[in-house]
């Protein structure tokens, strides 16, 4: 993980309101340019050039081992944490800013990117202690301010019909889909600009996935959303964009409308066709 | 990477393709029996026409099936709705031919009114659109399939020619009225066939390059590319 003597915060310029992002348009909020990213000497990803739009909904797609999730950790420095991974070339930034630049502090950056994990991993307290961990280690104690903030994201993540009773049970206590969903609203409690989501609904049952899927629609209003996922099908319903990797090199990026109907690339179409991978 | 069930998609093509030989059958024979006065043959083309119909059912099936089961995706997808498409275009092809066949049934117990000409002279147009759009679906070829789009206007100009020309027989000659009809109707039906042709053809260009040329010219100019 990268450290300073003193770290500069990770500020970035959040719009005041929605307002600012004109309907039906979107802007570059996430930019990659020439990523060379290794895991000790064997390189994992390859001149990546990637433009992610705000507020939309971006799939990574490819064969198991191709980057995606290397990428998406690239996009909050979960990578500082692996021994050996470190970018050689290029640069990702978000609204212009760097995240690996030395002077940028990787808690504050993950404040702004969230990131919700394959495997369902709420913390073992109580729903209402998961909702509030973050702002608490943010040094927020105000009672009133905390059940704010767990009510409205419970709402966010449409989870607080089915908890608003138990608060106080454990998180643990609930079903799989649920924790999915916990998980979910603990990220967006500390109001990020990015959610990451690496497989986010691969250990859970139709019913749950269909869920997340439909909450996933509502966060992009208010949130950039980058998803890991094998299910093309979850691809192509819950995506703006699309982006396609294999062996560590980013195929092809375009609507998802496009990479579902017709794909530019051949080695696209064989994939999301369920012809190799 | 071959798939377990991609036999099943090759039996689809198949059964379009073969529904797009039989039509282009059935619209031949009919015109022949009615040149020829060949009933026994009208009575052949109308008899096969639960071949073409017994196809659009089982392509409709097996579309369904595909989409249910295999989800699919990009080419194949495009495939399914285009093959569903078709089927129905060519089932309307065989119906006209048979309506042409039980025409040239009744025509054959009169005399002719006038050689038949310009209805074969129509009739190989429309073939030959039916054979270009098929085509595309076996080979991608899309400037032939959009060469057909626009020849549907000589089918369109030869038909008006034939309603001129018969009505002034039915102006003129009463008693031609019955025959002029029939001939009347047998050229729409021609040119009902040049307009599943190009619907064919439509079908097929979107199949091959994933764009909609229906009703828009400039798309039709740059899909010709």
């Amino acid at each position: 993980m990268e450290t300073s003597a003193a770290p500069a915060k990770f500020s970035v310029n959040v719009p005041a309101s929605s307002s600012a992002i004109t309907p039906g348009t979107a802007s570059t909020l996430i930019e990659i340019e020439n990523l060379d990213f290794y895991y000790d000497s064997k390189q994992a990803l390859f001149d990546i050039n990637l433009k992610l739009d705000d507020r939309r909904v971006t799939a990574f797609i490819g064969p198991s081992g191709c980057g995606k999730s290397t990428l998406l950790r690239c996009l909050n420095r979960m990578n500082d944490l692996i021994d050996g991974a470190h970018i050689k070339r290029g640069s990702l930034k978000i609204r212009g800013v760097d995240l690996h630049r030395k002077d940028v502090d990787a808690i504050e950056l993950r404040k702004r990117v969230g990131m919700v994990f394959q495997k369902s991993n709420p913390f073992p307290k109580s729903i209402y202690e998961n909702i509030t961990y973050g702002l608490r280690i943010q040094g927020v104690n105000n009672k009133a301010r905390l059940d704010e903030v767990v009510e409205k994201s419970l709402r966010g993540a449409a989870l607080w019909d089915e908890v608003k009773d138990r608060l106080h049970e454990s998180g643990l206590s609930l079903s799989g889909g649920q924790q999915q969903r916990l998980c979910i609203a603990r990220t967006i409690a500390v109001e990020p600009e990015v959610i990451l989501m690496d497989e986010p609904c691969s250990a859970l049952d139709p019913i749950a996935t269909a869920k997340v899927e439909e909450l996933i629609h509502e966060l992009k209003k208010q949130f950039t959303i980058i998803i890991v996922t094998h299910s093309m099908q979850q691809a192509a319903r819950c995506s703006d964009k699309t982006a396609f990797f294999y062996m560590g090199k980013l195929i092809e990026y375009d609507d998802t409308r496009t990479i579902f109907m017709n794909p530019g690339n051949p080695q696209t179409e064989a994939y999301v066709s369920g012809r190799f991978g | 990477m071959k798939r377990f069930f991609d036999t099943e998609l090759e039996t689809f093509r198949s059964n379009l393709i073969l529904m797009g030989e039989t039509s282009i059958r059935q619209v031949r024979d009919a015109i022949k029996a009615l040149v020829e006065g060949d009933v026994a043959l009208a009575d052949m083309v109308i008899a096969a026409d639960d071949e073409i119909d017994n196809l659009e059912v089982k392509i409709d099936e097996e579309a369904m099936r595909y989409m249910n089961l295999r989800a699919p995706i990009a080419t194949e997808l495009r495939l399914v709705i285009v093959g569903m498409k078709a089927s129905h275009d060519l089932e309307r092809v065989g119906d006209e031919a048979t309506s042409i066949a039980k025409r040239a049934v009744k025509l054959a117990a009169e005399s002719p009114l006038k050689p038949y000409i310009d209805l074969p002279r129509m009739a190989n147009i429309a073939l030959e659109m039916l054979r270009d759009a098929l085509d595309c679906f076996l080979n991608g070829d899309t400037e032939k399939a959009i060469a057909v789009v626009h020849r549907d206007a000589e089918v369109d100009a030869i038909n008006k020619q034939l309603y001129r020309e018969l009505s002034s027989f039915m102006i003129e000659k009463p008693d031609t009225i019955s025959r002029a009809l029939e001939l009347m109707f047998i050229s729409k039906s021609i040119e009902r066939i040049a307009d599943h042709a190009t619907n064919i053809a439509e079908e097929m260009v979107f199949l091959a390059q994933a764009k909609d040329i229906r009703h828009r010219e400039e798309l039709k100019k740059s899909a010709s590319i």
